[in-house]
């Protein structure tokens, strides 16, 4: 029972990696509609340049403070640059361009930075959280801080007039624009603050699975699990998603024979394929439905 | 008076298609002009060009501004206010963030506060259902709502796409009556796209009749509905 217990707390440890992701995920699907393939490299790209402002003697929060705002205005001119001429492609061109910023933006790391794995600090330190020798400070660290971006996210959606708009822009694009949004406008501002939320999961992930271009790769793809799993409409639903993923691969590595690290990417794969055929719009996600 | 929208050789396209060929017409300020013609003349056309959501060529007007050029947006923002046809509702959010919505280019706190008591008088049946989802509401709380919503906005002219489509005959009654007193009372020029011929008929001041994209008839509501083709064609008797 003990041994139980543990590995749940340890799964919701790791959840909040996931949970992280899956927000910033479930921001750019609200926002076009679609998976963006390149997210974990950008989340990526913006800790090496948290991590480059630390080398240069910047103090821990000031890195984070320039690294939101850098990832946040990135966010935009990507969009601008490579995504509004594509707004009205088919799906498939959109994919081609995700795949492109994939490769560009993890080879602009590998180029600037190296492919060694470098330390991250963390905030929040590291040593046992409340005596228990599963979950460190910095993973509790991680659990408060999703939440609280879990918390103002809502608010923002729910309370203010952007948050509004930003949500009709999503829902109904065209009814958006007769009342007068600029639709293009909020998609964009979509793309800065997944950018943004991006980068404050790459920033809590690097102290645990260290630094280096790819370290994003088997992240995104939980954090895909994550946000699916918990409906990619729902913020609530992804975070929820991320710890229920967490906590599933802890479980599945401990009492499912020969399920060893080598095995646990599948696993959210599996997740991810099941979740799509038996409950297609997830845990907390709405159905779509159309009248005819 | 003094002509409010004046649309000059308005062509409109979809793709290699020409929807309409040379459109004229104006609206005086202050009127409530109806748009007849049947399915596929063009009256739905008429409207999206004017709020530049169809590639068009030709000349429109806004109290003697151009619109060429302008997004949808931003003629909506010049007081433009567009019921499109199936309402357009954000069947997701609840009947009030819908009006909200409605006034989101407007910065007046108090005003919008105001007027969305305002709406709720005009149509009592939304106060009672204002934190339910817009999408539970039946097809004429929906057309109120929609109407709601394009009032919200204040806008200085309102263009109707249907507003009687797929409604009950006495809603429709109501929804015409509640329309004469805001072209009335708040002085809301409006331009209604009607196939509902004879309601339209008695409501407006002036009317116009559209074939294949062109404007084949025009005057005074009352002459039009004297008039023996239109009576044939369009009012069945």
């Amino acid at each position: 029972m003990e041994l139980f217990t543990n590995q749940i707390l340890a799964g919701i440890a790791t959840g909040a990696i996931y949970a992280c992701m899956a927000l910033a995920v479930v921001m750019i699907y609200q926002a076009i509609d679609h998976l963006n393939f390149a997210q974990g490299e950008m989340a990526t790209f913006s800790t090496f340049i948290a991590w480059q402002l630390i080398q240069w003697g910047v103090p821990y929060w000031g890195a984070f403070l320039i690294t939101l705002v850098f990832s946040f205005i990135g966010g935009i001119l990507i969009e601008r640059v490579l995504f509004k001429p594509l707004a009205k492609a088919p799906i498939l061109t959109n994919v081609a361009g995700f795949i492109a910023l994939f490769a560009i933006i993890n080879s602009c790391s590998g180029l600037i930075w190296d492919f060694t794995i470098k330390q991250f600090p963390t905030p929040f330190g590291s040593s046992p959280f409340l005596g228990s020798q599963l979950i460190s400070t910095h993973q509790a660290g991680m659990i408060g801080v999703t939440l609280i971006l879990l918390l103002l996210l809502f608010f923002f959606f729910r309370f203010t007039r952007v948050g509004l708009a930003m949500r009709a822009a999503a829902s109904l694009p065209e009814s958006a624009r007769l009342v007068g949004i600029n639709t293009s406008w909020m998609i964009a501002l979509g793309w800065g603050m997944a950018t943004a939320i991006g980068s404050i999961a790459g920033m809590l992930i690097a102290p645990v699975v260290f630094l280096e271009p790819n370290m994003m790769l088997g992240v995104l793809i939980y954090g895909f699990a994550a946000a699916v799993l918990g409906g990619l409409t729902s913020p609530f639903g992804a975070v929820i998603g991320g710890f229920l993923v967490g906590i599933f691969e802890n479980l599945a590595g401990t009492y499912i024979p020969n399920v060893g690290n080598e095995l646990k990417l599948p696993i959210a794969l599996a997740l991810i394929i099941t979740v799509l055929v038996v409950k297609p719009a997830g845990l907390f996600g709405r159905p779509i439905v159309k009248r005819v | 008076m003094t002509t409010m929208l004046n649309v000059r050789d308005l062509r409109a396209y979809y793709g290699q298609v020409q929807a309409l060929h040379g459109l004229e017409f104006g609206l005086n300020e202050g009127s409530l002009t109806t748009l007849l013609g049947a399915n596929g003349a063009g009256k739905t056309t008429t409207l999206r060009a004017i709020c530049n959501m169809v590639r068009t060529t030709g000349s429109i007007e806004f109290e003697g501004a151009p619109l060429a050029g302008r997004s949808t947006e931003n003629i909506v923002r010049l007081g433009i206010a567009h019921v499109p046809q199936g309402r357009g509702t954000f069947t997701t959010m609840t009947v009030e963030e819908n009006l909200q919505l409605g006034s989101i280019t407007r910065k007046d706190k108090a005003g919008i506060v105001s007027d969305i008591e305002r709406m709720y008088d005009h149509f009592p049946v939304l106060k009672a259902r204002h934190t339910q989802q817009a999408g539970t509401l039946s097809g004429g709380e929906q057309q109120m709502l929609a109407v709601a919503r394009a009032l919200m906005l204040r806008p200085r002219l309102m263009l109707l796409d249907e507003p009687s489509f797929g409604l009950a005959p006495l809603i429709v009654r109501d929804l015409f009556k509640i329309l004469g007193k805001i072209n009335r009372e708040d002085k809301v020029t409006i331009l209604v796209v009607e196939q509902n011929a004879q309601l339209a008929l008695e409501l407006a001041d002036k009317a116009y009749v559209i074939e294949t994209g062109r404007i084949v008839m025009s005057g005074s509501a009352t002459e039009i509905a004297n008039n023996e083709d239109v009576r044939k064609s369009y009012l069945g008797y």
